[in-house]
This record gives structure tokens, C-alpha cells and sequence, in this order.
């Protein structure tokens, strides 16, 4: 909204480093400047120059690297983006900032694998939301056209260590919504933001009922099964419909004609059937699951489930397919009166424990920063601890494509990291740092900025008195 | 027909889920949980290696457990590595009833939800389940003065009648953009009812106090006429519309009013003053960190959400900081569920007060317990662990201001209305009873069909009614 590259948090930091994203400007030049005071302190620079190195290093924590094992009193540090070297005998570079990191610990940011951060501002006001288009089948259609790069839920987010998600359009109803954008909680644009401009297709399974989204079904007297049956397999018939018109314009483009018009939407879809990007599928009941599964064994296609509170009687057979899930919230009311009152909470544990690969989203933009408690929600109903960390970090890279970039501290990877008080996965825990692409982020956002402001008004205002 | 007949099913196999919980006579044997950390609500508010004990319905000890005595009958149970809190108390809520707004005009006072309380609603027993054992079950807030709320017990398996709850009664206002319609008109920007505006709002509520007040001079004129024996006075017609309304002028009604821009909150206090009422709980007041010492002033308190924000326009400035705030500056302040969902985790909400704001583990614990009992006029019997007090205990597996924080029984009244092993003992049974239904019902419906009517269309939800803008 209004960013600003003069703001007061990097006079504060002028011995630091140089700053991708500053967060709102204008209420942090009022507000700011007691945190930034704070802030500064706690990044000392080893050096008052060679900033422009972009070194960073976390020395001194508990490293929980996700992928090797947790390292105690180790060392972490990033130069260039990346992630140079993580372990107990690590040198510091001369020159770096340094994070004391006695007594903290060191995560990889956490990867919210489903959102629509960026998309939305504000729920009840239209003209607020991009995420949803009208018409059922837009596979030309992009998130990132249409990312918001100064939301303020992306700081907010971040500020409890979300530093990625999967930004999605939908929430329309059965068809395709369009192509999700992997993003980096952090940038002044979306170019700077972007990992992966077409991450994913996402598409919204027709539903069998009773689950209210589609156009039959919701509100228990959706007519009888058969009739039921009967539209689900016309519109995954009329999903057939547009891979086949995709195969038929990519072999007609392949075979060198020149009188094919060129069709943005078959163009899009294309690239799925050619392995180019994943298709997301949003589908909730063990049947509309399966159906989606053999569709995309049918095209070849690579495919992850997004929602499925219904998987549980087909877990061994997603494991077998090796077909991941990305969870909706934990948080969520059983579906079906007569559903068992944690089958939410057990519904992770049971998919991990068959052997299914899984990461968890919140599916939301304002409760992104939720995300941790989602995975934690499980672990006393059968997730181990480290799976439920591993979900919201490298599971979800793994689920995205982007593993070798992202989800866990290791040589190479991009360096995002995050060092805390503690469990992230647990509520009370602070979030004390956040770095992406291996700078370090403002932890600025309008909550704090509004708590600053408001817990220090004063007791009493002086009366004057006005005469008209 | 056949539709009534599933109904009848759905509730035999809710019914099943509840199987340890049929209501019952207050339990006579003693009950005893030692060893546990018990977190009291009270003073002390730790208790390490502790007990409580209850009996008949009440609490009669929670102590160091060393100076807890049970009788020799008592059922004692092993809670070492647990902990032990009051029942959860959720100030506001939706639950447990089969309609939730009058919204067909701008004062709905005469309207109680104690009149549709459905004992049979799922989520009494799932949210048991997360430690919650009283609820104040509310109107909606589409209009500026709402019907008449209820607090019922988690009584699971009990009638609509013992559900309830013998609470001072509350009642509903609603300002902002619910009440004006904002959100929820069917042609987009038209709106269908007055009021339409901030302005209208207040208008309401000036117009219907302003009756209420006449209203009441005629009753007291005319019951002076009596008094003095004046045999041909005749009474006033009774407004059943302006009778609650007076209750309020009278104190006898405590106002909870929905509430979120920081001005609004302002003026309804003004107006209530301008009446000479208190307005006693606002509920929602996202922005009541912008006026709480003028809340604190007019001597309301508050009940709010944990981190919900921007959902709607007036709550794109709320922040999670607000809990905080508010009670750093004298207001008691409780957090609510508003949700069927959220209803079940209530501990973790109150959890994130001490994440943003910084409040102790002891204010934390007590927005879910003590402070909502006083808000609801009923911390003589329910909030705390304290000799006297009804048997709402619930044991928890792990600590509960925790997002890993699991609940192993509840008790209301003294009596299991949850408990994890009972639970999962039940599901084995209960998958057998659907079974048998089903082949009642024949091979004509599959049953995918039947599990969706027997759902009642209900689907997953993690939204509140008032984020959905009801």
C-alpha cells in the first residue's frame, strides 16, 4: 500500500544490511520506532561494511534442520541467498551480520501449501477478492497476475514464520480454477516473490453431495444418489472433455499445422498433460478422491489431493499410488453428525502413518499464520511431533517441487530460516526472526503496529474547550 | 415420511455417541483425581501434585493432595503427568439450537433462545469433548436489539429443560454492519430493513428505550393507582416486546451487545447512559483496545476473539493483541468461541493471549473459566476449582494452554459427559448400530446418500457464524 524505502527501521539498522521489503511504510515511520530500536539491537553486525555480501549467520542455537537431525549449539550461515553451511565447527565469514542464537532455535520457514495470500484482502467486500473468476474452467488464468504484493496479511503471516505458501485461486465451484503461484512471503513485487509463476493447476473435483459445493448436493435433500451419480459423472465427463481437446491441440500444434488458432485455455492445459505442472485437486469424499485419482492415472498426470477429509478409507491406497495430500485445517468441525469427534485430528497421523506423503494449508489468507497449530492439532491423536514439523516444511516442499530448494536447513537450499523461543508448532512460542532468500525480513506488520499504538494511549487527554 | 424416519435415526445414532452419558442422577460415588497439576482459576492457581475431589454434583476439595481426604468409596483416579482445569466457560456461542435470528425486524426482544434449544445438536458433545461445559447460546445479531439468550450445561443426553441453566437473563444487541445488513442483502447494496446505517442502529435502540421508559411509567402509574386502592385502574396492555426492555432499563437484564468499530462501542455506552443502563458485556469489541478506558469507565467488560481479523470491513483493524490490551487496562476480559468449531479448543484461544500481549498463565486460563462465569452472572457455581462449586472439571492429558493440549474426561455436574477411552470404546458399537440401520433402510439408497441425510447437510466448517455474517 504505501511502501516506502525510507523507512526509520533501516536508519536504525544503518550499520545492517540491505533490505528487500520494508513493510508499510508510513504507520512504521510513526510507530516503529521501539521495535526497530529492539530489532537492530538483536542483529549486531560483525563488520560495518561488507553488507553488500548479503552474509548472514545464526550462531550459537539448536538446529533443527528438518532433513539431518537437530544440531545443538550449532551454526548457521547464508550468504547470497543461500544457505553455505549449517553444523557445530562452523566458521562465521568476516563481515556477516550475527544472530546470537544462545538459548533460540533454528527452523526452516514454515510453507502454508495452500492459500490465498495475496488474493484476498478483506472476506466480505468483492471488490477485495481476486480469487475467484467467473466460469468454471480457467486453466489460463494465474495468481500472480493478481497478487497483492503490499497485502497486509502477508506480513502478518510472516511475522509467525509462514515465509512461503502456494497462493491459489478458487473457492468457485466445480472446474478449473486456474494456476496457483508458489511465493516467497517477501518482495516488492510479485517477480521478486515468485518461486514458481505456474505451480499448479487447481482444480475442484465435482462432488457427489452432501458436502454443499458443486451445484448439486449441501442441505441433505439433493435429490437421490442416481441422480446424484448421475451429474457427478457428466461433469467429470466434461473434465474429459477439456484434457482431450488439450491432447488434440497439442498434437495438431506438434504436427506442424498452421491452422491452429491458438487457444490460451488448451494451451495451459496442455502443459499439465505434459507433465509441466502439478494438478491440485480439491476433493473431500474417499469416492470423489478415487475418481480423481484414476482420472489422472487415465492422462498420466501429477496429481496431489488438496483438502480430503474423506481419505482415510483409501490411505493405503493413495500410499500405493503415491498420491499426497495437502490437509485442510485440523481446526475444522467432523464432517457428519455422527463422525468421531477427533477424526480431524486423527485424519494426519492415519495418512502418514500408511505411508502418504502430507503438508498442511490453511486454504484462508487472514489465518495463514494459524498454520503450525494445524499440524499440532494432531500430534496428540497420532502425528509424530517431527512429522507434524516436517509437513509444514519439507513435505510441502516435496509436495510443491520445490524440495531441493526449500524445506529444510542444508548446504545449498535457499535460506529460509527462522529462529524462535521455541516449538513453532506450539502457540506461546515467539517467532523472533525470519529470513528469506537469506536476508532478513521485517518482522513489522499491521498487528503490532496497532498494539504499539493503542497499549501506549495515554490514560488521560488534555480538555481544551471550544466556544462556537 | 421417509425423511422423518432418518431424522429419528440420526438422532438414535447421536443418541449412540452419548451412550456413557445418559443423563442420570447426580453420581454418588465420590470422585477423586490425585497427583495432578491442578489449575484452579482461583487462588491458589497452581496446585502441583494436587486433587480434587467431588461429589453429589459439587466440588468438596482441590488441594495439595496430600491435605485431600476421599472417603473410602471414592473412585480415585491416577492423574499424575495431568492436569486438571475448570470446565471451559463459552460466553458466546450458537450452539445447540435450532434457530439463531429473529432478523424479520430491528428489535426482537420478545424472542428468547430458550424456546429452541435442540438437546440433540452434535456439537454439545464435541465440544464437551474439548473441555467446554457451559455455554451462552445466542441470538444472532441481524438486528440492533436482538431476542433473549440462554446458558445451558454440556448436559449431553439430557432434555432441552436440563440443558438450561439457572443464569440471570441476557439479552442481545448487535451494531455494525450486521445489523444494517451489509453483508447479507440478496440485492447487492439495497438494503431490505431498517436500519441501514450506524445512524439507524442507534436509532433503534434510542426509539425502543424511549418506549420502554413510557412504558414503564404507565406500569407504574397504574400499579400506584393500586397500590393507593384505586379498584377501577386499568393495566396497561402488556408488551411482550417492551417487558424485556424494561428488564434492562431495571438492571434485572444484563445486555451483551455485538460489537466492533471502536465508535460504536462509544456510543452505545452513551445511549445506555442517556437510559441509565450498563451495557454489561460487548461481545466481539475487536476494537475495544482503541476505547477500553471508556469501557472500563462506563463498567463494561468485554468478550472477543483470539486472532480473527478481515473478514469483514470492521474487523480489518482488529489485532490478537486485543485480549491484552483490554485487560492490561482493568476490563475483564473473556474469549469466546462464536463457533462450534472454535468451541472445541477454547484453551488453545485463551493460549494465544499470553502469545500476543503477554498475558500470565493465569489471566490466559481465566478468559475461558472465571472471567466468563462473572460475565455470565454465574461464578458462584461455575469458572474455578473451589469447594461449592459444581463438579465441571475437566482432565486434560497434556498442558492445556497448548495447541497439543488433549482432553481426557470432562465432567458436568459431577457426571462423564466425555471421556477418550469410553469414546473410542463406543465407536466399534456404534459402527455396528449404523450398519444394522442401513439394512433397515434396504438397498434402495446407498449409502453415501443415507450418511449425507443422516449428516443433516451439515458439512465441514471452520467458520463462525459471525464470519459467515449471520
Amino acid at each position: 500500500m504505501n511502501q516506502t524505502s525510507n523507512s526509520p527501521r533501516r536508519a536504525v539498522r544503518s550499520g545492517g544490511f540491505r533490505r528487500q521489503q520494508i513493510g508499510s511504510g508510513a504507520t512504521a515511520f510513526l510507530l516503529g520506532s521501539v521495535a526497530a530500536a529492539c530489532a537492530g539491537l538483536l542483529l549486531a553486525p560483525a563488520a560495518s561494511e561488507a553488507q553488500e555480501a548479503g552474509a548472514y549467520a545464526v550462531v550459537g542455537a539448536t538446529i533443527h534442520t528438518v532433513a539431518e537431525g537437530v544440531i545443538e549449539n550449532g551454526t548457521i550461515v547464508m550468504r547470497d541467498g543461500r544457505i553455505i553451511a549449517v553444523g557445530q565447527d562452523v566458521e562465521v565469514p568476516p563481515g556477516a551480520e550475527v544472530v546470537n542464537g544462545e538459548g533460540k532455535h533454528v527452523y526452516p520457514g514454515m510453507i502454508d501449501a495452500f492459500s490465498s495470500l495475496g488474493l484476498t484482502e478483506i472476506g466480505a467486500v468483492p471488490a477485495t477478492n481476486d480469487q475467484s473468476e467467473l466460469g468454471n474452467w480457467n486453466p489460463h488464468l494465474n495468481a500472480h497476475t493478481a497478487i497483492h504484493p503490499a497485502s497486509e496479511h502477508i506480513p502478518v503471516a510472516r511475522a509467525n514464520g509462514i515465509t512461503h505458501t502456494l497462493s491459489a485461486p478458487g473457492g468457485g465451484g466445480t472446474g478449473i480454477a486456474g494456476q496457483a503461484t508458489l511465493i516467497h512471503l517477501d518482495g516488492w513485487s510479485v517477480e521478486e516473490m515468485e518461486i514458481t509463476e505456474s505451480a499448479a493447476m487447481v482444480v475442484s473435483w465435482p462432488s457427489l453431495g452432501g458436502r454443499g459445493r458443486g451445484r448439486f448436493g449441501g442441505g441433505g435433500g439433493g435429490g437421490n444418489f442416481r441422480e446424484a451419480q448421475r451429474r457427478f459423472d457428466e461433469q467429470v465427463g466434461e473434465m474429459e472433455d477439456w484434457f482431450e481437446a488439450a491432447l488434440h491441440y497439442r498434437d495438431a500444434l506438434a504436427s506442424g499445422s498452421t491452422r491452429v488458432t491458438r487457444d490460451l485455455q488448451l494451451e495451459s492445459l496442455a502443459r499439465v498433460l505434459d507433465g509441466g505442472m502439478k494438478l491440485i485437486v480439491r476433493a473431500n469424499g474417499h469416492r470423489e478422491i478415487t475418481s480423481a485419482v484414476e482420472f489422472a492415472e487415465k492422462w498420466g498426470l501429477d496429481i496431489a489431493i488438496a483438502g480430503a477429509t474423506g481419505a482415510r478409507e483409501i490411505a493405503d491406497m493413495l500410499a500405493e499410488k503415491n498420491i499426497p495430500v495437502i490437509l485442510g485445517p485440523v481446526q475444522r468441525t467432523p464432517s457428519g453428525r455422527d463422525a468421531a469427534y477427533d477424526d480431524p485430528n486423527t485424519l494426519p497421523g492415519v495418512l502418514r502413518g500408511a505411508g502418504v506423503d502430507i503438508a498442511f494449508a490453511t486454504f484462508n489468507s487472514s489465518d495463514s499464520r494459524t498454520l503450525p497449530y494445524e499440524a499440532a492439532n494432531s500430534v496428540s491423536w497420532g502425528l509424530p511431533r517431527d512429522a507434524a514439523m516436517e509437513a509444514v516444511t519439507l513435505g510441502a516442499a516435496r509436495i510443491l517441487g520445490v524440495q531441493d530448494r526449500l524445506g529444510s536447513l542444508e548446504v545449498g537450499k535457499v535460506g529460509n530460516v527462522i529462529v524462535t523461543d521455541g516449538d513453532p508448532l506450539e502457540i506461546t512460542t515467539r517467532i523472533e526472526h525470519v529470513f528469506i532468500r537469506g536476508m532478513p525480513s521485517d518482522m513489522d506488520n499491521k498487528h503490532d503496529r496497532l498494539w504499539e499504538k493503542y497499549r501506549n494511549r495515554p490514560d488521560s487527554r488534555p480538555v481544551v474547550t471550544t466556544t462556537t | 415420511m421417509k425423511r422423518l424416519v432418518l431424522g429419528a435415526i440420526g438422532a438414535v445414532l447421536v443418541g449412540g455417541a452419548a451412550g456413557a452419558a445418559a443423563p442420570a442422577q447426580a453420581q454418588e460415588t465420590p470422585v477423586l483425581i490425585t497427583g495432578a497439576t491442578i489449575l484452579t482459576a482461583a487462588e491458589p492457581f497452581k496446585i502441583e501434585n494436587g486433587a480434587v475431589l467431588f461429589e453429589d454434583g459439587r466440588i468438596r476439595a482441590a488441594g495439595p493432595a496430600d491435605e485431600v481426604d476421599a472417603p473410602a468409596n471414592a473412585t480415585v483416579i491416577d492423574g499424575q503427568g495431568m492436569f486438571v482445569t475448570p470446565g471451559i466457560v463459552d460466553a458466546h456461542s450458537h450452539i445447540a439450537s435450532d434457530a439463531t435470528n429473529e432478523g424479520s425486524v430491528s428489535v426482537s426482544s420478545m424472542v428468547s433462545i430458550k424456546d429452541v434449544i435442540d438437546p440433540t445438536d452434535i456439537s454439545i458433545y464435541r465440544e464437551a469433548a474439548g473441555g467446554t461445559t457451559t455455554s451462552h447460546v445466542m441470538h444472532g445479531s441481524a438486528n440492533p436489539i436482538g431476542g433473549q439468550n440462554a446458558v445451558i450445561k454440556h448436559r449431553w443426553g439430557s432434555d432441552a429443560a436440563g440443558m438450561l441453566m439457572d443464569a440471570p437473563p441476557t439479552i442481545k444487541f448487535a451494531l455494525g454492519e450486521n445489523p444494517k445488513r451489509s453483508n447479507s442483502n440478496t440485492i447487492p447494496g439495497v438494503p431490505q430493513r431498517y436500519p441501514a446505517t450506524r445512524m439507524g442502529v442507534m436509532d433503534v435502540i434510542r426509539q425502543a428505550f424511549t418506549d420502554a421508559a413510557e412504558y414503564r411509567a404507565r406500569w407504574e402509574a397504574y400499579e400506584e393507582l393500586v397500590a393507593r386502592g384505586d379498584r377501577s385502574a386499568i393495566p396497561p396492555r402488556r408488551d411482550l416486546r417492551l417487558d424485556p426492555l424494561v428488564g434492562v432499563l431495571n438492571g434485572e437484564i444484563l445486555v451483551h451487545a455485538h460489537s466492533y468499530r471502536a465508535d460504536e462501542i462509544l456510543q452505545l455506552m452513551r445511549v445506555a447512559e442517556e437510559f441509565g443502563f450498563r451495557i454489561h458485556v460487548f461481545q466481539h469489541v475487536l476494537e475495544g483496545y482503541r476505547v477500553a478506558d471508556e469501557m472500563r469507565e462506563h463498567g463494561a467488560s468485554a468478550s472477543t476473539f483470539s486472532d480473527w481479523w478481515a473478514y469483514k470491513v470492521e474487523a480489518y483493524e482488529a489485532i490478537p493483541h486485543n485480549a491484552a490490551i483490554m485487560t492490561r487496562r482493568g476490563i475483564l476480559v473473556s474469549i469466546n468461541s462464536d463457533s462450534s468449531e472454535e468451541g472445541r479448543h477454547l484453551n488453545q484461544e485463551a493460549a494465544k493471549t499470553m502469545k500476543w500481549g503477554g498475558l500470565t498463565e493465569e489471566e490466559a486460563l481465566a478468559t475461558v473459566t472465571i472471567n466468563p462465569a462473572v460475565q455470565l452472572g454465574i461464578d458462584d457455581r461455575v469458572g474455578s476449582l473451589e469447594a461449592g462449586k459444581d463438579a465441571d472439571v475437566v482432565l486434560w492429558e497434556n498442558y492445556p494452554l497448548s495447541s497439543f493440549a488433549k482432553v481426557r474426561t470432562t465432567w458436568v455436574d459431577g457426571e462423564v459427559v466425555f471421556d477418550v477411552d469410553a469414546d473410542m470404546a463406543m465407536r466399534a458399537e456404534r459402527e455396528t448400530e449404523k450398519q444394522r440401520l442401513r439394512e433397515m433402510l434396504g438397498e434402495a439408497e446407498s449409502d453415501e446418500t443415507g450418511a449425507a441425510r443422516l449428516r443433516g447437510g451439515r458439512g465441514p466448517g471452520n467458520r463462525s457464524e459471525e464470519r459467515a455474517g449471520i
